[in-house]
């Protein structure tokens, strides 16, 4: 329990989340252009070794994707070296194992990717995007725990963090991670828009699913819609997503009234709670402007990194929040 | 010596009636204004080949094939409740090309069994992508120029996809049967189905964006016709 923060350490881990976040981005980038298959061979990429591509090649999707497999392989190797890292420099043994999850995570990502890719399997784009977000909240969290404050808090006075407040924001997290699930699900669809108006959904608050409305959505969809035609199930899937990003507000909205009330304006977690709401508000506004667009790639993708966003955002919350609750003891 | 002409034109008439096979034929049309199309514009122009070749004047999709008096393109009629009488592994192979970073054509019908070529006139990298239901799934390289590639489907499917992810603006629809009752109706909305025994039949016009009608007829001796009217509402 003697850890000595480690600057350098904590920088690489911290680079290493940074990469993680980036190639969050450009794995939305993938998805947004509808790139993912573009590339059909793997490891190889078009029959080359993937580091001798050549950059003529890199046309339409195949840049995207491309470039995805290369980020990929930078953050392979980061965690490799920052699990070595921590193994051999840091005192805490529960940090090696996280290191070494953290190892076997990306190795798992990476296969996943190539599977889908080799087995045509589109669906395993859902997992794949899953693990993406829970390994950056991992990458994320060995960068708390190898940060200054956390290893030096020990020997400051801490203050207590209700259990209600803790558990509010742990469950509103949770509720985030679904919500992923759910957009990834969206996502790998391939569909175009399920439902192309917002705040109302074909007019209505909740519009008909029948198979008559469905055709009849289909018939007179707005052109640009070039996937296959929609079903049910995609309008049902996307009212759940803005029901589940409505909870999910009021919940980021309560947290930061609740710690406002509980630890007072001032203390850095209710501002980093402030920060969490400023962030949904974002979202929502993405949410919309995605529709809006009629799914504009680079407008999507931020949808993307600002939901990762907010997931990582309460998961530190959290995190920090039972730190300091211990250590207040 | 006329007479003898005589005999033999109608002794091939009979040939003809005895063989027992007429043409079906019919012409589609669209009554209302579709939907307009989506430009590839704001795809095509980020892409260095696609914004030469076309020069500022991009292609749009094409789900409404459309003639000046409602003749309507890229139907697929077909005969209902036949299977097993595919004769697709003698059938002449169909080609489909990519060229300028578009199918052409991008509407197919072929039998099981029957060979479909994918060529590639372009200049530079397609992956040929296709996204069944009833067939499986595959994805292939196919670089600038490179060598045709060959498709057969075991099992009848509407619409199966083709798409290229490089160009996502990259579609074919290609329909599979396991029989020869079938055809596309042509750019003047007239489609032929050839040699149908005679009998009764559902007859069934399916249209990608427009759904499916269909009709009972009766095809005689000497074929039979049938019209069909889509609406947009
Ligand atoms: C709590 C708020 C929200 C969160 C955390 C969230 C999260 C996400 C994420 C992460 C994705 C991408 C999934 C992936 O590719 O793996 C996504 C997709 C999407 N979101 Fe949200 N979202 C929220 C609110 C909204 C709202 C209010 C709308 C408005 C209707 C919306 C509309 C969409 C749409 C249409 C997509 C699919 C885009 C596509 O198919 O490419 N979201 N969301
Ligand atoms: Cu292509």
């Amino acid at each position: 329990m003697n850890q000595k923060y480690n600057p350098a350490l904590f920088w690489f881990a911290v680079l290493n989340a940074v990469a993680t976040f980036l190639l969050i981005g450009l794995g939305g980038l993938v998805t947004s252009h509808e790139a993912g298959m573009s590339v059909p061979d793997w490891p190889t990429t078009y029959g080359y070794n993937m580091f001798l591509f050549p950059v003529d090649k890199w046309i339409g999707g195949i840049f995207y994707e491309h470039s995805h497999r290369l980020l990929a392989s930078v953050v392979g190797l980061l965690t490799t070296i920052l699990a070595v890292w921590l193994w051999l420099q840091d005192s805490r043994k529960w940090i090696h194992w996280l290191g070494i999850g953290a190892f076997l995570l990306v190795i798992a990502q990476g296969i996943l990717g190539g599977l889908r890719v080799r087995w045509q399997l589109d669906w395993l784009g859902v997992p794949h995007g899953a693990v993406a977000q829970t390994f950056l909240v991992l990458t994320c969290s060995i960068a708390l725990f190898t940060s200054r404050w956390w290893i030096h808090s020990a020997a400051e006075k801490q203050i207590y963090v209700p259990r209600g407040l803790r558990s509010h924001v742990l469950y509103v997290t949770i509720l985030i991670f679904i919500q992923l699930l759910i957009a990834a699900t969206m996502r790998h669809q391939h569909a175009g828009l399920a439902i192309t108006d917002f705040p109302l959904a074909y007019g209505k608050i909740w519009p008909a699913t029948t198979p008559e409305a469905i055709a009849h959505y289909n018939a007179t969809r707005p052109a640009g819609t070039f996937g296959n035609p929609i079903t049910a199930f995609q309008v049902n899937l996307q009212l759940i997503h803005r029901l589940v990003a409505y909870t999910i507000f009021l919940g980021v909205a309560a947290a930061a009234g609740l710690a406002r009330k509980k630890l007072g304006g001032r203390d850095p977690l209710t501002k980093f709670a402030v920060f969490w709401l400023v962030l949904l508000s974002l979202q929502i506004v993405l949410g919309a402007a995605t529709i809006w667009s009629n799914k504009a790639a680079d407008v999507t993708t931020l949808h993307v990194m600002v939901g990762a966003s907010a997931l990582l955002t309460g998961m530190l919350w959290w995190l920090v929040a039972q730190r300091r609750t211990r250590l207040a003891g | 010596m006329k007479k003898s002409l005589l005999l033999l034109a109608l002794g091939i008439f009979a040939m003809g009636r005895i063989a027992g096979a007429g043409d079906l034929t019919g012409t589609i049309s669209l009554k209302g204004t579709p939907p307009a199309e989506a430009s590839f514009a704001s795809k095509m122009q980020d892409d260095p080949n696609c914004s030469v070749l076309y020069a500022g004047k991009y292609p749009t999709t094409r789900f409404y094939v459309v003639g000046a008096n409602g003749e309507l393109a890229d139907v697929v009629v077909s005969l209902q409740g036949i299977s097993g009488k595919s004769t697709g592994a003698s059938a002449a192979p169909v080609t489909m090309d990519q060229k300028g970073a578009l199918y052409v054509p991008q509407m197919v019908a072929i039998q099981t069994g029957q060979k479909l070529i994918v060529k590639n006139s372009d200049t530079f990298i397609h992956n040929v992508h296709t996204t069944p239901t009833a067939n499986p799934e595959s994805n292939q390289v196919q670089m600038g120029g490179g060598a045709d590639l060959t498709y057969t489907f075991d099992k009848p499917e509407m619409f199966l996809k083709f798409k290229c992810d490089v160009h996502p603006w990259m579609f074919a629809w290609v329909s599979v049967f396991d029989h020869p009752y079938f055809a596309l109706s042509g750019p003047d909305g007239k489609f032929t189905i050839k040699n149908v025994p005679p009998g009764k039949y559902t007859l069934a016009a399916t249209h990608r964006k427009l759904g499916t009608q269909t009709a009972e007829i009766e095809v005689k001796d000497d074929g039979a016709a049938q019209n069909f009217t889509f609406e947009v509402k």
